[in-house]
């Protein structure tokens, strides 16, 4: 099997406000149209790392990075990089479903009105497509004009799921998703996951481990800020090379 | 088992003392505090509210202590539009201080500008009403209100407002005193329903590549509309009563104004002017109504402020 890395992690260090390490030295590579789970008990980094790679902590002052993250070879980390750009191409998904206080309509094209695009046929095409491929299409087709919050959390995370792929990112984050939503709605959440990596590169963290193991091709176990062990799903979840992982994996701790 | 652990009963009967002193002071701070007060108005101005009637008294322009007659008219469209206008001016700059501190300002800047503008609310009003006088009074009167009369006073329609002869003890300095004490105030309120907003609602609008602009136009401001809108109706009470600073500056005029340089008067500026020289008990019947008109007017804004701040706490709190 081979992979194309999309993203690789170079000596990744990063400090929150007041020179607080919170990420030591990350080395990992995220390979192209692959789910990969950032696992770990809380606290580890591991949303810290999610949240680097689309330079989220940009937005609170005194956040620092070090080292280099590399998507398609350029490093996302310099100064120079168009961080409303670097947005467009990271998509990201939030613990909570996030929609916007308009209409689903509005809700999926407000990112494609972002970019320009103002067409009508092409705003309706767009958010057609993504509707669909969020598996949300035959439950909205006939009130797409209806406030976002008439829908049930479980829609409301798919439309925001929609609404980060209207915009077709390459690769996109999920930040525990399904933390908010019952069962039923987190499988489908996990089947539409899945199903995106056709034409997606995925990186969800995730404090459920069934889940890390039943979605992502890759896992990565961090602890403390650090990585201790990065590789196939099945390798991790079954004999992982770390003693600590798998402490966590067998649930001695987390 | 309360009789085999004495410690336990004693706790007991610490949190029931607690409960009937605090709750005591609950209920007449929040109950009969006001019932009184709304009492005493309603008795001390029961031979004005006979006397003239209550739509004949809202309706009237009479201010006539000599001839006994009284009429709250004037008073009230007064203090309408002295806060109507306050209101216009403070708004859209509260907007922008609250905007500017949350979103746009650096962190170290924000708690110096937070804490100025918190200060400006510690001074005490009369102080403005001060300065009003011998800053802004002077300063309108000669320059600019003269200024604003050349150059919009022969513009159809709005130039009648610029009608007059500008003195600066009048209808606009009196608003922009008024918009300058509530400005502090209404920033803070609008401040705190841009902070109400989640960081995650924020951050989504931004990882689908807003600007800052875009977050605060397309998100922060729909989302805490109704808040910012009670913020406002706040503010407004607020103006309604301070009104009392401007004192100097509206020229204790019973007119209506068709200017914004005639001077006019107020509910509360009536009060502050005439308590002293009301000398007959129909005189000053007729100012405790005028009272309790401000007291209801108050009342009603406080009510819908505090409802529609409810509604974002209700639709956002985490």
């Amino acid at each position: 099997m081979t992979e194309n890395i999309k993203i690789q992690v170079k000596n990744l260090n990063f400090y929150y406000a007041g020179n607080k390490l919170a990420l030591k030295d990350i080395n990992l590579p995220i390979y192209e149209k692959r789910i990969t789970a950032l696992i770990g008990p809380s606290g580890c980094g591991k949303t810290t790392l999610l949240r680097c790679f689309n330079r989220m902590h940009d937005l609170y002052p005194g956040n620092r990075y070090e080292g280099e993250i590399l998507l398609d070879g350029k490093n996302i980390l310099d100064k120079d990089v168009d961080l409303m750009e670097l947005r467009t191409r990271v998509g990201m998904v939030f613990q909570k479903p996030t929609p916007f206080p308009m209409s689903i309509f509005d809700n999926i094209a407000y990112g494609l009105k972002l970019q320009g695009i103002k067409n009508k046929t092409e705003l309706q095409d767009r958010v057609e497509q993504a509707l669909k491929e969020a598996a949300l299409w035959d439950e909205v087709k006939d009130r797409l004009n209806v406030s976002a919050f008439s829908l049930s959390g479980g829609q409301q995370q798919r439309l925001c799921i929609a609404r980060t792929i209207a915009v077709k990112p390459e690769v996109i984050l999920f930040d525990e998703p399904t933390s908010a939503l019952d069962p039923i709605s987190t499988s489908k959440i996990e089947e539409l996951i899945v199903e995106l990596k056709k034409n997606h590169t995925i990186i969800i963290v995730t404090h459920n481990m069934q889940q890390a193991a039943r979605v992502s091709d890759y896992t990565a176990f961090m602890y403390l800020g650090e990585l201790v062990e990065f590789d196939s799903t099945d390798i991790i979840f079954t004999k992982p090379n770390k003693k600590l992982t798998e402490d966590y994996i067998s649930g001695r701790f987390g | 088992m309360d009789k085999a652990n004495p410690y336990l009963k004693r706790a007991k009967i610490l949190e029931y003392v607690l409960k009937v002193v605090l709750g005591t002071a609950a209920i007449f701070i929040g109950l009969i505090l006001p019932l009184t007060i709304f009492f005493v108005l309603y008795k001390e101005s029961s031979l004005a509210i006979e006397h003239f009637g209550v739509l004949n008294f809202l309706t009237s322009t009479d201010w006539d202590p000599v001839a006994e007659k009284f009429g709250g008219l004037v008073p009230l469209v007064g203090t309408l539009i002295a806060t109507f206008l306050a209101t216009l001016i403070a708004a859209p700059i509260s907007m922008g201080i609250a905007i500017f501190l949350v979103e746009l300002s650096p962190n170290r800047l924000k708690s110096i500008f937070s804490t100025a503008i918190e200060l400006l609310a510690a001074i005490p009003s009369i102080i403005y009403g001060m300065w009003g006088l011998f800053v802004i009074a002077p300063l309108f009167g000669e320059k600019v209100e003269p200024w604003l009369q050349q150059k919009l006073g022969g513009v159809p329609l709005i130039g009648k407002l610029f009608e007059g002869s500008p003195t600066g003890i009048d209808v606009l300095t009196t608003s922009l005193v008024l918009s300058i004490m509530i400005i502090p105030f209404m920033s803070s309120v609008v401040k705190d329903a841009f902070n109400m907003v989640p960081p995650i609602m924020k951050e989504s609008a931004y990882s689908l590549g807003a600007t800052k602009w875009e977050v605060i136009k397309q998100v922060m401001i729909p989302i805490t509309a109704s808040g910012i809108a009670g913020g406002l109706i706040l503010s407004v009470g607020r103006a309604l009563g301070e009104t009392m600073a401007v004192t100097f500056l509206a020229g204790n005029v019973n007119q209506i104004p068709k200017s914004l340089f005639d001077p006019f008067t107020t509910i509360t500026v009536a009060l502050a002017n005439q308590f002293t020289e009301a000398d007959t008990d129909i005189y000053l019947s007729s100012l405790y109504f005028l009272a309790l008109i401000l007291f209801f007017m108050s009342f009603i804004i406080l009510y819908l402020s505090k409802f529609m701040l409810l509604q974002i706490e209700k639709k956002w709190k985490v």
